[in-house]
């Protein structure tokens, strides 16, 4: 899950609610989606800038630690492959942060917000990449956990998220299967190769479980979220599913998931798993995970390079329409 | 990999198995591979750095055609070579004396005015190549990968004229920083246009131009965008810095591959 801890209001019962609003939440328990140029609530509007910000944020961040193999892909078609899917995470950001301008914030906003630390992205993009391995277990458990949150965010009650994640869930599935093929090779590969797979789903598995945020008894306002319909799921209900769905894959794997308790559970038809280290993961949240500061150097500084380019864009941009103005005034 | 695109539905080309013009096509099917592998590495490092969204998308795009451009060349090399290596082995095991790229691309990226600058007097170059070749290569093969890159090069010289001109005629700072590429890269454009007795061989065959005959379109061309860019060639009194095409390289090029290549060179014989 890219967006984490996304503070919204509390819950507002029917009788706290305004006509207005009580129109609104009627709209949205009818399945009605809500379009930019509709009334909406104030706090709806705040928490989903919050939302999608987060989410656009972690889409670019993220081009990050898969980014760190491109040079050394092993083949070419892998190169391609890895070029690729990080390209589409980039496209991703795009209609992310598109959707977020039609609430009225702009993408230069959103990325300031971002590189003063106002805002978040994904705990897991602070996580380094060590092996090859690694471009496997991404793909597989992380793009595979993001898929769990954003399948369900089709549905979402805001028209521009619920397309853009539409958009988006057709090119997940890709990155899971090529992350998933990525590990089968190096699974069933040379005892090196194996070996740098387990060591990858060493240290990604609780970083993974991590993704869909603490545990609902400690979440904060994700009641007033999900009656907004721009949370779905409860985190653990989509964490239990994941771990559900993942933990016979790495056994067909022949790899060891890092957690002794882990048990099928017969009566709750799933499994019973340990919880990641919750303290890891607000210090994570807080700046002190292993690459936040290197992540947030990196956006910074493609920031700042690029500020010449980008004013350079725009002064030829309006010394054209100037010329293009002086023209056609002169024809006249 | 290359043996299965060749095997579907290459058309006839008796040049692959020439065998008097072996050493000559194959290294001239290595300097068209190794160029587009090199400049594609560099290109995609800006992955996930560039200085706007839709920039980084675009070099995203432009190193991923690259990365076709080389399987395809470096493919029929191995082929015309016949001593069973493919286009992954030529790219991941040849060490940089054995490389044929031309100096120009090996370059470090730079910043984004090199990186665009680069890729204008490259392209402008490698249009009218592949044109080239598209229309009148003797050889069926070789003009079938060329008609085939020459779709994806078209956009890539357009779109980096394009930025040449509007950063040349940007601000004040866009301006200096494309000139300042344009000093650095002008000297090694020459290379492109040296021929040597491989070249001779080659377009003797048909197969491919003369490269100094590409030379003034190139010029005539390249000064129309940098005019319109309000930015001026340097005077080089006809010195340029030539070698790749013969495997002598700047020393950038090592690094390049001991970073391409560590995988296939640390565990050597695993599938990927
Ligand atoms: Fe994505
Ligand atoms: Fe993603
Ligand atoms: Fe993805």
């Amino acid at each position: 899950m890219y967006a984490q801890l996304v503070k919204s209001d509390a819950l507002k019962s029917r009788e706290e609610m305004s006509p207005e609003e009580q129109a609104f939440q009627e709209r949205i328990d009818n399945g009605e989606k809500i379009e930019p140029k509709d009334w909406m609530p104030e706090g709806y509007r705040k928490t989903l800038i919050r939302q999608i910000g987060q989410h656009a944020h972690s889409e670019i961040v993220g081009q990050l630690p898969e980014g760190n193999w491109i040079t050394r892909a092993p083949t070419l078609e892998r190169k391609a492959i890895l070029l690729a899917k990080v390209q589409d995470e980039a496209g991703h950001g795009l209609y992310l942060y598109s959707a977020a301008e039609t609430l009225g914030v702009s993408r230069d906003e959103l990325f300031e917000a971002l590189h003063s630390g106002k805002m978040k992205y994904s705990s897991i993009f602070n996580y380094p990449t060590l092996n090859w391995a690694d471009m496997g277990a991404v793909g597989w458990l992380v793009d595979g956990a993001a898929i769990m949150n954003q399948v369900p965010l089709q549905r979402t009650s805001f028209g521009p998220y619920s397309r853009a994640m539409i958009r988006i869930c057709k090119e997940e599935s890709f990155h899971q299967r090529q992350g998933y093929s990525i590990m089968m090779k190096m699974a069933f590969g040379t005892p090196e190769q194996k070996e740098m797979a387990q060591d990858s789903l060493n240290r990604f598995w609780f970083p993974a479980l991590m993704m869909f945020g603490p545990s609902d008894k400690d979440s904060v306002h994700s009641a007033q979220s999900m009656a907004w319909k721009i949370k779905m799921n409860t985190n653990d209900e989509l964490r239990q599913k994941f771990v559900n769905e993942t933990v016979p894959q790495a056994e067909y794997l022949g790899l060891t998931v890092p957690d002794e308790t882990l048990a099928w559970n017969e009566e709750k038809q799933g499994y019973d798993f340990a919880e990641p280290d919750w303290n890891e993961f607000f210090e994570v949240i807080k700046g002190n995970g292993p690459c936040n500061r290197e992540r947030l150097e990196a956006r910074v500084k493609a920031w700042d390079d690029g500020e010449w380019f980008r004013d350079g864009l725009n002064a030829f941009a309006e010394k054209a329409a100037a010329r293009r103005l002086a023209a056609s005034v002169a024809a006249e | 990999m290359s043996d299965q695109i060749a095997a579907s539905g290459a058309p006839q080309d008796p040049f692959v198995s020439d065998a008097a013009l072996k050493p000559a096509f194959f290294e001239w099917l290595c300097r068209m591979g190794d160029n587009a592998l090199v400049l594609g590495h560099r290109t995609s490092e800006w992955c996930g750095h560039g200085p706007v969204l839709e920039e980084d998308i675009a070099l995203a795009n432009t190193a991923l055609d690259l990365i076709g451009h080389t399987q395809m060349w470096l493919g029929l090399a191995g082929e015309v070579e016949d001593e069973g290596r493919d286009a992954d082995k030529l790219a991941y095991l040849r060490d940089a004396f054995k490389f044929r790229n031309v100096l120009l691309v090996e370059l470090p990226k730079g910043d984004m005015a090199v990186t665009v600058m680069r890729e204008f007097l490259f392209d402008a170059y490698h249009h009218l190549l592949l044109s080239w070749l598209a229309e009148n290569s003797n050889s069926p093969r070789v003009a079938e990968i060329a008609a085939k890159a020459l779709k994806e090069v078209s956009y890539h010289l357009e779109r980096a004229s394009d930025l040449v001109v509007r950063l040349g005629d940007g601000t004040p700072e866009s301006h200096r920083r494309m000139q300042d590429a344009l000093d650095l890269l002008w000297p090694y454009t020459g290379e492109m246009f040296e021929g040597d007795a491989l070249d001779t061989a080659v377009a003797e065959a048909g197969i491919a131009p003369q490269p100094e005959d590409l030379k003034a379109d190139w010029e005539a061309s390249v000064q129309e965008i940098l005019d319109e860019a309000t930015l001026k060639a340097p005077e080089t009194a006809g010195f340029f810095h030539k070698g790749g095409k013969q495997g002598r390289h700047t020393e950038h090029l090592g690094y390049i591959l001991a970073e391409m290549q560590f995988l296939q060179r640390a565990y050597p014989g695993a599938s990927w």
